[in-house]
């Protein structure tokens, strides 16, 4: 519909035999370079943008550097909870090290003294967590299955150990 | 013993289903037209056997039959009777069930409309529907029966989970099934072309209907899981990047490439191989979600039961179909003929770009779901992957199909002009220019970025009708002949322009909640009023109210403009009874496409209400902008040239002047 509208872009009709070859050639390239430029992405992504699982013992053991962001998972303590304003703030305990966490805004409905809690923030320059996310929207008996395999591997906590659990609630077990 | 008819029925279907999957591929082979015929009384006898099946379920569910360990865990005698019908796939058993009933009524519908399909095509489609019946058949019936009895039986149920007990559970999930199962017709299309050796442009226009179907179902099911986490979850996102929704969207991805794909395979038959591959890597990704979320190798919403040897089964399954159909591609594909050439300024220039970029989009989203599950397994190391993730690498992949897909139609088949085209976009451009300015220099507030993402959206809508109005000669003829040649325009060109408009809605929402949202949380006492984006709310205090199976604590907050009462929100914390767990539901006021969202935090000992108030513009359009796109998808698979009943030989002609191809 449109062939003598732009001559010059396309193969004149003598050179056509190679164009099948030249184009298949295009294409590849062009499909090496969007692959490429997307792996890049990925990569850099992924070096930059990934957070880490960590327990309060294991920030204990190891240097933190202040603003590095990571997930800090484990039990609210109990009776740590202060409110002050609309900032909150509580401890999160593995029952080895304790860690002080802040955080503003509204606590998800299951946030409970003596629940397991996933917060995501970083570490102040004055010491403290910061957090500017609070995970316990699980199922009453539920703990998040990173909290629950740190602490097991522990000998801290085992299935069926939380009061008044009954098994089948423990199997449907959700969000 | 309803229950066990249902059990008695899946274990028919088993037999049928097995039937399927041996004698019509084997009729096929050996050009035995008996033994192919009993392919579509097999799918027909399928279907009807899993439909009792889950009819009996239903009932259980509906008379509280609590001597079904199914109906004891998820079930309740107070539960309102719309959450008994949906609970009976608010689990792990009763959601596979649903899998599994999808499944067979594809099969059954091709058995009951696929009469213009050639008698081999149509038993191997229908075998191949069978094995993936005998697989899940299999999964329910020896790692998830629903209809497992328990004696003595209690008295009463433990109730369903309360996030679950809500009307999006009615809607999303039978949505997103029919999108996810619906791909599997893709598959079995392209493994019976793979074992017939043969594909064509007729092979594509019959792939076509059931992928588009399949596409535009998922849509609307991902749309609307996205309002209900929205509305539900309380904290008024839109999009968590959660494995889960991840899970739904690569499939989304790869089943939109694999649309586009198809129609250059069914117009230049060309990209014949990568066609075939996109529909068997589509209905993987399916597969793979189902693994994702029925396996509980995630923590989340979805996973309902946390059982490793379902874990394994369903990995199992996957390694099974996606293996089996990647070695049959890896030894057919090389035998079939290479299409058509085109330039790379051209429509199929285009729609490669879109594959590519579509496909790109979707290993970037594949590589940040199951990274963390990889090094776990690897290193033991945990790790979350989260939104920043996805947004520099998904949205980077993005903005070139954006740019793009205005373009494209414009293009013609085999060479395009590129100039030609460029002129066509003028109206767009300059609509994105104008709205990047206005935005930059008047909205106050959000990142510079935000101007650049409203004009870019504004641009993708103004550009998607750019082939209509050249097609009608809109404003360069008269008005009279414009309508006419509109009507004469075949549906799937508006449904096309209307899906790819639905693209730039949806971005639209998307980056006006992002970048303007404004959000408050604060501790109110009643009588207490704030001044919020141009409103005053005013907070009145806290109202105890019974519900059917629970009990609410409502905060009723009254939103004024200018003094007039203009909405009342109505945040609550309920707590259910029967499994002693505290909800959030948030209250929604809509203004035009813009919302005030309120949820309820705790109350506290000093006569305060822990409130978070939110104003998100725009966020509506988020959704609509799918419901836009799925009806683009509902145009295109009402145009007669893909109606099932009317196959034709592909012709060569120009479609523009052959509407009725």
């Amino acid at each position: 519909m449109t062939i003598d509208a732009a001559p010059s872009a396309f193969p004149s009709p003598r050179r056509r035999g190679s164009s099948r070859k030249r184009r298949r050639f295009a294409l590849f390239a062009l499909v090496g370079l969007v692959l490429s430029a997307a792996t890049a992405l990925v990569l850099y992504a992924l070096d930059d943008t990934i957070v880490f699982f960590r327990t309060p013992s294991e920030i204990a053991k190891m240097d933190v550097t202040p603003g590095q962001r990571f997930r800090l998972g484990g039990l609210v303590k109990h009776g740590s909870i202060v409110h002050e304003g609309s900032t909150v703030r509580f401890v999160v305990t593995d029952n080895a090290s304790d860690m002080s966490v802040t955080y503003s805004g509204l606590l998800p409905d299951l946030f409970r003294e003596g629940q397991g809690v996933v917060t995501e923030g970083f570490v102040q320059p004055e010491g403290g967590f910061k957090a500017d996310n609070v995970l316990a929207k699980h199922d009453e008996n539920y703990m998040p299955k990173d909290v629950a395999d740190r602490l097991k591997a522990q000998g801290l906590w085992n299935e069926g150990q939380t009061p008044g659990q009954t098994p089948a609630a423990a199997q449907g077990a959700a969000k | 013993m309803i229950a066990e008819i249902g059990h008695y029925a899946l274990v028919l279907a088993l037999a049928l289903a097995l039937l399927q999957s041996a004698l019509p591929v084997w009729g096929a082979r050996a050009r035995d037209a008996a033994l192919m015929g009993l392919a579509s009384p097999l799918a027909l006898g399928q279907f009807v056997l899993v439909a009792v099946s889950f009819a009996a379920l239903t009932h259980a569910y509906v008379t509280s039959d609590f001597s079904l360990l199914n109906v004891i865990e998820n079930s309740h005698s107070a539960k309102p009777l719309i959450y008994k019908i949906s609970g009976v796939w608010g689990n792990h058993e009763g959601s596979l069930l649903l899998w599994v009933l999808i499944l067979t009524l594809f099969g059954a519908l091709v058995a009951a409309f696929g009469r213009n399909l050639p008698d081999r095509l149509k038993a191997d489609v229908l075998g191949v529907q069978g094995m993936i019946g005998v697989a899940f058949l299999l999964f329910v019936l020896l790692t998830s029966n629903p209809f497992t009895r328990v004696d003595p039986s209690p008295l009463e149920g433990q109730d369903l989970n309360p996030l679950l007990q809500d009307p999006g559970l009615a809607i999303h999930p039978p949505l997103l099934y029919v999108g996810y199962v619906g791909f599997s017709m893709a598959f079995s299309f392209a493994v019976a072309a793979l074992i017939e050796g043969k594909v064509d442009a007729a092979w594509a226009r019959w792939v076509r209907p059931w992928t588009l179907m399949a596409w535009l179902f998922l849509t609307l099911g991902i749309a609307m899981g996205s309002y209900w986490a929205y509305y539900e979850l309380g904290w008024g996102g839109f999009w968590f990047w959660d494995p889960v929704e991840n899970a739904s969207l690569m499939p989304w991805l790869s089943g939109t490439a694999l649309l586009h794909s198809a129609v250059v395979m069914e117009k230049r038959d060309a990209l014949k191989v990568w066609t075939i591959l996109l529909a068997l890597l589509t209905f993987a990704l399916s597969l793979l979600g189902t693994f994702l979320v029925r396996s509980g190798v995630l923590t989340s919403v979805h996973a309902f039961a946390v059982d490793p040897a379902r874990g394994v089964a369903i990995l199992i399954i996957l390694a099974v179909f996606v293996g089996g159909s990647l070695a049959l591609y890896a030894i057919r594909a090389p035998a079939l003929k290479q299409g058509g050439i085109f330039a790379p300024v051209s429509r199929e220039g285009a729609l490669v770009l879109n594959n590519l970029f579509l496909t790109a989009a979707t290993a970037a989203v594949f590589v940040g779901t199951l990274y963390p599950l990889a090094l776990e397994a690897a290193t033991g190391e945990k790790i979350s992957v989260g939104p920043p993730f996805f947004n520099n690498t998904f949205g980077p992949l993005m903005l070139p199909i954006m740019l793009v897909m205005p373009f494209a139609p414009l293009l013609a088949w085999k060479r395009g002009d590129a100039t030609r085209a460029a002129r066509g976009m003028v109206g767009a451009v300059g609509v994105a220019v104008l709205a990047t300015v206005l935005v930059a220099g008047f909205v106050q507030g959000g990142p510079t970025l935000a101007a650049l993402g409203v004009g870019l959206a504004l641009f993708a809508i103004v550009g998607a009708f750019s082939e209509v109005m050249e097609r009608t000669k809109l404003f360069r003829a008269p008005l009279g002949e414009s309508l006419r040649r509109a009507r004469g325009l075949p549906s799937s060109s508006w449904g096309g322009a209307l899906a790819h408009a639905g693209m730039g809605v949806t971005l639209l929402g998307v980056v006006a909640a992002t970048a303007w949202s404004s959000e408050v949380v604060l501790a109110m006492r009643p009588g207490e009023q704030i001044d919020f984006a141009g409103r005053q709310i005013a907070f009145q205090g806290v109202e105890q109210r019974p519900g059917p199976n629970y009990r609410t604590t409502a905060a009723e907050l009254v939103v004024r403009e200018g003094g007039v009462e203009v909405a009342r929100l109505e945040p609550a914390r309920r707590l259910y009874t029967a499994r002693k767990m505290d909800l959030t539901e948030s209250s929604i006021a809509t203004f035009g496409v813009s919302q005030l969202y309120a949820a309820m935090g705790e109350e506290r000992g000093d006569g305060k209400t822990a409130l978070r108030i939110s104003y998100k513009p725009l966020v509506t359009l988020i959704w609509l902008g799918a419901i836009v796109m799925a009806f683009g998808g509902l145009l295109s698979l009402a145009d007669r040239r893909l109606r099932v009943g009317a196959p034709r030989k592909a012709a060569r002609a120009s479609p523009a002047l052959q509407p009725a191809e």
